[in-house]
């Protein structure tokens, strides 16, 4: 062959980004199905169309969901993709591999399947790109020999995720890594089997930073915080000030809440924990010298996601603060009656921050028991438009 | 013999280096020592260094198993990757480090993406292998990371800056809170396969599905209606119904939103907002949108004071400020007409010119 297939993917091989044209090229080498792969999209770069067709059901013995359709609309011509199905497979909290379970996943994905991934989806799970159906089953049971699960698809509890919390961050306030897991492996039959009103999505961040964007993308957030005060090494601050921080114009001058002030002669700096909003800029910029506070636990927020189909919301807080330690009870008590309320209300896809909007908050503070709050809002309402319920008022004589 | 199921990922202290499983919940502080090199510290004084490698997210297992191989050779047999297709390699021992770094940059790996960087841009399929995308994303991707690639290796930004990509309005991913997100969209009315949405659709679950309510039925015919000057293309009804398709290579593009952010440091999480409402798809190399996105990233390089992001830049000139600088036009699709639009007219003559 002495012209390329591919010339406009070609191009896509220059320069210096790692190149996913490159990664295509090498699975190509092995499997028929990476070459049609790349025959389809250099005809979808010329015709500037997607030549996937619509959705598909396939699956696994004994799970609704974990596995997505994709055929191709040109099998014709490229038959080697004609059913080219994705893996979801649930990823180990925080995505810490040893490289023979790595290997071990390798060897799974080469023998069924395109030998093409994505580490990682955005869901978190690693995505096997590509099997035709004959191979679902067979690449299941291989993948459950060595001890890979499938993660979530359709309506169910989609594949939870975290940042790398414990095992790298000192800012993490709670055990993400834990966490994650404890949820994962309770809630096995929610993630597996759809059977909610659309997707339900939890993510766990570690601090205020959101590491996993749990507030933008996440019906259920989980995000560390402290209670107390920020521990303070001073001599540390000090170091910081005469190796390069200006800490005033850095730190101070953009804490949000005015908590701060430092003399720089005696190279003090005075932080009012009361006022703090633990935001955790100052902590971001002196990590050596600020650290969270010891009184660690989360905050609760629900209702983010992207826009399908009411338009996209970021969470909102609905428990200010709660402690977050194994086995996560209390947690999972509220996890439970919030899925309890939405699968009761929610029309099918109607996202629990859209049942929400719908139905009030007030209506699902009232049904999973949670007492108002300030730190809930922003502000309160500017309209007279408000309710109370029958028994809170009552005529003369009643 | 039935496989067995319902029995969740590998425990991950399985998967943890021996330095993370002594230090687990005992790290102390850490450092930025360069781009792409970070230094973590326990309180028992063990330090770990991570050296981070930008991915193509689509990767051979080829791929996975070179990096395993080095792994293996300074690791102990340790990897992670990030939220952000990210791969780090966690060394403990700190002689190793520049050696592995040298290993990487020899091999044509791209380390970079900590601190005041463009890190990894979290992107979705694409015409790869997506059913409803408007454009592609791996390809644009690339184009857009070729020609910022700089950012990704150097310390040259006033603070970090996430781009993102979504081929479409589902958004898998967090594009819509990021400092710069580039959208695929639609610009076409469905057109009706009525066969199809006879023989394949729930019509009560297709109507639905418009968030404007475009779509009414037509029980006479056993099919659907579009009222056409309310369908804005978010392609909610295909996604329910293969009888509404609404990809066509002239419709079709890219939309490019700024401005947004997840972090709750100094300001609170925002959402990115619309500054250019269509970009053509123009492969290999999408050269209109390359060119956006580094005029917006390079303009606020400029203008931002230090740790400021692309909102809270923003937020301080002002919009009118931002449309100035980066000589983007201004067009009506940019002023919401959804359900909250309200929120975003201007009720004060304060402005600049």
């Amino acid at each position: 062959m002495s012209e390329s297939e591919t010339p406009l993917l070609d191009e896509l091989e220059e320069g210096p980004w790692p190149s996913f044209v490159s990664e295509m090229k090498r699975a190509a080498e092995r499997k028929e199905s990476a070459q049609d792969l790349m025959r389809q999209l250099e005809r979808s770069y010329n015709d500037r169309i997607g030549h996937w067709k619509h959705g598909g059901i396939v699956g696994v013995r004994g799970y609704g969901g974990g596995v997505i359709g994709r055929y191709s609309n040109l099998s014709d011509e490229f038959p080697a993709v004609a059913e080219f199905h994705t893996f979801r497979v649930n990823q180990p909290s925080g995505w810490f591999y040893t490289t023979q379970k790595l290997r071990e996943l390798c060897d799974v994905w080469d023998k069924h399947g395109s030998g093409l991934t994505n580490m990682h989806g955005a869901t978190g799970d690693i995505i096997l790109l590509g099997a035709p159906t004959a191979e679902l089953q067979p690449c299941f049971d291989d993948l459950a020999e060595i001890g890979f699960d499938l993660g979530g698809s359709g309506s169910d509890m989609r594949t939870p995720s975290c940042c790398v919390g414990p095992g790298r961050c000192e800012y993490a306030c709670i055990d993400t890594l834990d966490l994650l897991y404890s949820i994962t492996m309770e809630y096995q039959d929610e993630l597996h089997r759809p059977m909610f009103p659309y997707k339900s999505k939890i993510k766990i961040s570690g601090c205020p930073n959101d590491c996993v964007a749990s507030v933008p993308r996440s019906d259920i957030s989980i995000i560390g915080t402290w209670r107390d005060k920020i521990r303070v090494d001073p001599d540390a601050v000090a170091e910081y000030a005469t190796n390069g921080i200006d800490v005033q114009a850095e730190v101070v001058d953009l804490c949000p809440t005015s908590c701060m002030s430092w003399d720089p002669g005696t190279t003090t700096l005075a932080i009012k924990d009361a006022e703090c909003n633990r935001c955790m800029h100052c902590i971001n910029l002196m990590s050596k010298a600020l650290r969270p506070g010891v009184e660690q636990g989360a905050t609760i927020l629900v209702g983010g996601k992207a826009p399908i189909v009411q338009g996209a919301l970021l969470s909102w807080v609905i428990v200010p603060f709660m402690k977050m330690e194994p086995p996560y009870t209390e947690f999972k008590e509220l996890l439970e009656k919030i899925w309890d309320w939405w699968d009761e209300h929610g029309k099918m896809r109607e996202r629990l921050g859209e049942l929400i909007n719908r139905l009030g908050m007030r209506a699902f503070l009232k049904a999973v028991d949670l007492p108002p709050a300030p730190q809930m809002i922003k502000m309160p309402r500017a309209n007279p438009y408000y309710f109370w319920d029958p028994e809170e008022v009552r005529r003369d004589g009643d | 013999m039935a496989t067995r199921t319902d029995f969740g990922p590998p425990y991950f202290r399985e998967m943890l280096p021996p330095v993370v499983e002594k230090n687990y919940g005992q790290w102390k502080y850490h450092e930025r020592l360069k781009p792409g090199l970070l230094k973590h510290v326990a309180e028992s004084g063990d330090e770990l260094y991570t050296v981070r490698v930008g991915s193509a997210r689509l990767v051979s297992t080829d791929w996975i198993r070179d990096v395993c191989q080095i792994a293996d050779q300074f690791c102990d047999g340790y990897l992670r990757f990030t939220s952000r297709h990210n791969l780090e390699f966690l060394v403990s021992d700190k002689d190793r480090v520049e050696p592995l770094i040298q290993h990487l940059k020899a091999n044509g790996y791209a380390v970079g993406g900590t601190g005041h960087t463009i890190t990894n841009p979290v992107h979705t399929q694409g015409w790869i292998h997506c059913h409803t995308p408007a454009t592609d994303a791996s390809g644009v991707v690339k184009a857009v990371m070729d020609e910022l690639f700089e950012y990704f290796v150097d310390w040259k930004l006033p603070a970090y800056c996430r781009v993102a990509l979504a081929c479409c309005l589902n958004m898998c991913g967090a594009v819509h809170c990021s400092d710069v997100a580039i959208l695929g969209i639609h610009r076409l009315v469905p057109v009706i396969d009525h066969d199809q949405v006879r023989a394949k659709c729930e019509i009560p679950n297709v109507i639905a599905a418009c968030p404007t309510g475009a779509i009414r039925p037509d029980p006479k015919n056993k099919t659907v209606k579009i009222n056409e000057v309310r369908c804005m293309y978010c392609g909610n009804c295909y996604t329910m119904c293969p009888g509404m398709p609404l990809a066509d290579p002239q419709g079709d593009g890219v939309s490019i939103w700024v401005g947004g952010k997840i972090s709750s440091a100094r300001t609170p999480p925002k959402f990115s907002r619309l500054v250019i409402p269509f970009l053509p798809n123009n492969p290999p190399r999408w050269p209109e949108v390359t060119d956006a996105v580094k005029n917006i990233v390079e303009t606020w390089a400029k203008h931002a004071r230090k740790h400021e992001r692309m909102g809270e830049w923003i937020d301080r000139v002002g919009w009118e400020r931002f449309f100035d600088l980066t000589g983007i036009p201004f067009s009506v699709q940019l002023i919401d007409d959804f359900t909250l639009a309200p929120e975003t007219y201007r009720s004060t003559p304060t402005f600049k010119w």
